[in-house]
């Protein structure tokens, strides 16, 4: 039997040896790419079935189609010995399979009872909230989804409102629960718990499949493994039978290069590329106001911002790109004070942002590539005092930028036709396109396959040694760790460490991004 | 090609719905829409009242275009269009004996800074994060005719009358075209959906609208001026209303009436959301629309229809428009 794609024949799962579900040589073709080709795939009751590849490797597309999300072109499902004809998510559904997208589907001005009452099958007339909640309670305390049923959705943090989807697919009696890269979101103290969630999930008959590109936790949780490549499946493998080594070759056809940081023995220390002095902003809504932030970035540096998300990182990096001002301190660039400057003049200073959500941060969907890459410097590109614009001078930069990067993007291509990663990679071309000089990144990496995401973090190392300061903001502490010359942890809108990463480890800075005491030392 | 077969059935749709409702009432559809169409496509004299009625419509259909063109609805032409008809005709009055070619540009540039001023105010408070720019326009409507009204019972009006001013003088008045009732306005509001056209297609000002359309999030964090553009969108619209304010008194009319405009910027409203806000939509269904309300002048006449009806006409053809999506997504399996 050929190893990378063996069907466990003699394998049994908690005694069961029957598959549930059966997808037989499935296809999927959109416009100009073939997103699935002949795949195959059995999810069995009782397992966690990771499927795993790179961005745009067609792993979301073909779980749209098991949701009835999407239409296969050929191929088709089966339940148990029944040829399933799921033509819609309601098909879907009957057959007890459901999903829990990327972007979550909750209505926020309704509470999580309301929300869950509206997703289930048989929905009384008058409703009967009470029902609803006592069954939400108990499925919350069975497998420790703990969240307030009569709290309003809009209240809730990213990790309780996917704990609200899961509880939706759990109250209408879904069998097969599909996760679409459901860590993305996450802090790592909640992907923890929501492992163990999934643990216990499976321990109780769900079939669990879990869509991702990270490694570690494919290794963490699942009991089979799937692993896509350019829409076709290179491989399935039993949890035991899998290294990293063997995901990473399955996962690209070649050699993973790796990624060497030279530390810079002392950055530059002539004037601070970026300078917060007893910054303090007021919170409007559900934002957190920061807190007398003292800040320098010097130019060649990385300061690295670590913190669970919701702790003043996004107001951060807006106050330095200028979208909003501070109540109180000064903010200096190169020396000069920026405190009230809009974000054109700041951007035409040499600053650059990579937003926490591109797709909705930093492009504008139904435009082309090459129109989005042209947005941020819209003034370099016009010709005839902006009567015209220079389309071949912007895909010079675009080809430039994106050679430098080995990114592949299509530049007539409308934005949104682009996946999630694809879309962090367009935004990356185009910050790096220009010689920046100072960065703002947040969560630079994330949706990013490994490969890109190397590409990434080289990009931001060449910006570095080419003088340019930089503010990493990230959950990715290893991330961290690896690039940035110093560490500064975010907590409720203020600084509470700063650290040189060699000087520090992970367990300190965990514990101070969660705002708990260190009680003991490290085990290690 | 596609969309104009598909912008053909949509009509035909409405004319026949129309048909049934006119066999209902006694009518013969067919004779009725005989009349329609020979008395406006019909000879020249008819032609040139469609294009008569058409030509307001174009320049507030374009007040409306481009405001939305950034998220923004200007439902105020109306409100606007009387204020640039109210500042030109101060210019018509004050400045009558100078020449033509001095007066009429004063005249447009008066009718466009009254109806700029007019958006500028819900544009700042937009832009301030006050209150939306739908609700301030759409109230401002109600004060713009009162202004204009206290200023003709106030001021202005002839000896004669109450509620209007004197005949404007023959150099205050813009010339029409081959002898007929169409004026100069029509070829500057097609001038300016052209010019609108190339504004939003290359121009970096077209770029960074679209964007702020698209996505004003993005727009903003990629250092689009988000507040600039919010201003200049509404004051450019309410522009473009003064001016066809501007052009009604100048040319239609030549007098200003204390109530003159019957719902002009509230047609350019509907064609605008009906065109998508695209300039050559603007021109075609301006066309229709015009085609429609002249012609049902005619059959109030010839078929003793009430007037009534020929909205009843017009609200078929927006239904039929609107349920646009639904058409296609039909005829795509079959």
């Amino acid at each position: 039997m050929p190893r990378g794609a063996l069907m466990p024949s003699q394998f049994t799962i908690s005694g069961q040896t029957l598959p549930i579900i059966h997808m037989r040589g499935i296809r999927k073709a959109f416009p100009g790419v073939v997103a699935n080709d002949q795949i195959d795939l059995d999810l069995y009751p009782s397992e966690i079935h990771a499927i795993l590849g790179e961005n745009g490797a067609g792993k979301t597309t073909l779980m749209k189609i098991l949701y009835g999300f999407y239409h296969s072109d050929a191929g088709q499902i089966t339940l148990g010995d029944r040829v399933l004809a799921i033509q819609s998510p309601a098909d879907a559904r009957a057959a007890q399979i459901g999903m829990v997208f990327q972007d979550f589907t909750l209505i926020p001005a309704f509470t999580v009872a309301e929300n869950i009452a509206l997703f289930l099958p048989e929905l009384d007339p008058v409703i009967d909230l009470k029902a609803v909640r006592r069954r939400i309670e108990d499925f919350s305390s069975q497998y420790s989804l703990e969240v307030n049923p009569d709290a309003l959705v809009s209240d809730l943090s990213i990790g309780e409102q996917q704990k609200v989807e899961l509880l939706k697919l759990l109250l209408s009696n879904a069998r097969v629960l599909i996760l679409d890269e459901p860590t993305r979101v996450l802090a790592p103290h909640e992907v923890q718990s929501l492992l163990s969630v999934l643990a216990s999930l499976r321990d109780d008959g769900y079939a669990i499949v879990f869509i991702t590109h990270k490694l570690k936790e494919v290794m963490r949780c699942a009991d089979r493994i799937t692993v896509l490549r350019h829409g076709r499946r290179s491989g399935t493998l039993l949890k035991k039978e899998a290294s990293e080594d063997k995901l990473l070759s399955l996962m690209f056809e070649r050699e993973l290069p790796g990624i060497e940081v030279k530390k810079l023995a002392t950055p530059d220390r002539g004037l601070p590329a970026l300078e917060l002095r007893g910054i303090c902003t007021r919170a409007e809504g559900a934002e957190t106001a920061l807190r007398d932030l003292q800040l320098k970035i010097c130019p060649g540096e990385i300061v690295g911002v670590a913190g669970v998300s919701g702790n003043g990182q996004r107001e951060l990096a807006d106050l330095i790109l200028g979208m909003k001002h501070p109540e109180a301190g000064s903010k200096l660039m190169f020396g000069e004070d920026v405190t009230r400057e809009s974000v054109r003049s700041l951007r035409q200073r040499g600053m650059c942002f990579i937003p926490e959500n591109p797709l909705a941060m930093a492009s504008v969907p139904f435009m082309q590539v090459a129109e989005n890459m042209a947005l941020t410097r819209t003034r370099r590109y016009q010709r005839f005092g902006g009567l015209v614009m220079d389309w071949q001078a912007v895909r010079e930069d675009f080809l430039q930028s994106s050679t430098r990067l080995g990114y592949s993007l299509p530049l007539y291509a409308p934005a949104r036709s682009l996946s999630g990663g694809n879309v962090q990679r367009m935004v990356i071309v185009r910050e790096m396109a220009q010689d920046p000089r100072l960065i703002v990144a947040s969560y630079l990496t994330r949706g990013l396959d490994v490969q890109s995401a190397i590409a990434a973090r080289q990009a931001l190392l060449q910006a570095r040694d080419k003088g340019a300061g930089i503010l990493l903001i990230s959950e990715d502490l290893e991330e961290l760790f690896m690039l940035s010359g110093r560490l500064v942890v975010l907590f409720g809108g203020g600084i509470v460490g700063v650290f040189k990463p060699e000087e520090t480890d992970l367990f300190k800075v965990g514990h101070l991004m969660t705002g708990s005491e260190i009680r003991h030392a490290p085990a290690i | 090609m596609n969309g104009l077969l598909r912008y053909g059935l949509m009509i035909f749709i409405a004319l026949v719905l129309f048909g049934l409702i006119l066999l209902v009432s006694g009518r013969s559809p067919i004779g009725s829409y005989r009349d329609i169409f020979t008395s406006t496509l019909g000879s020249a004299y008819g032609f040139s009242e469609v294009l008569v009625a058409m030509t307001p419509m174009l320049l507030t259909a374009l007040a409306v275009a481009l405001p939305s063109r950034i998220g923004l609805i200007n439902v105020g032409v109306e409100g606007q269009l009387y204020m640039g008809a109210c500042f030109a005709t101060w210019g018509a009055l004050t400045f009558s004996d100078l020449p033509a070619w001095v007066l009429l540009p004063g005249m447009a540039l008066l009718g466009m800074i009254g109806g700029g001023l007019w958006a500028l105010i819900p544009g700042i408070l937009r832009a301030m994060g006050l209150v939306n720019e739908t609700i301030t326009t759409l109230l401002m409507n109600s004060v713009a005719p009162m202004l204009v009204s206290f200023a003709v019972f106030g001021f202005w009006h002839s000896p004669m009358d109450t509620n209007k001013t004197p005949n404007f003088a023959p150099s205050a008045r813009l010339p029409t075209l081959f002898g007929t009732r169409v004026d100069l306005s029509l070829l500057i509001g097609l001038a300016l959906l052209v010019l609108f056209w190339f504004f939003m297609k290359s121009t970096r000002w077209g770029l960074e609208m679209r964007a702020i359309g698209g996505n004003p999030q993005a727009a903003l964090r990629n250092g689009i001026p988000y507040r600039t553009y919010v201003i200049s969108a509404l004051c450019v619209g309410g522009a473009i209303a003064g001016l066809a304010g501007m052009a009604q008194v100048s040319g239609f009319y030549g007098v200003l009436l204390a109530n003159f405009s019957r719902g002009t910027g509230f047609m350019g409203f509907l064609i605008s959301w009906l065109a998508g806000g695209d300039p050559l939509g603007i021109v075609v269904t301006s066309f229709v629309v015009a085609v429609i309300t002249s012609g049902g002048n005619l059959l109030q006449l010839t078929r003793d229809l009430p007037y009534a009806m020929i909205n009843i006409l017009l609200a078929l053809t927006l239904f039929v428009v609107l349920a646009k999506p639904q058409l296609a997504r039909r005829r795509k399996p079959a």
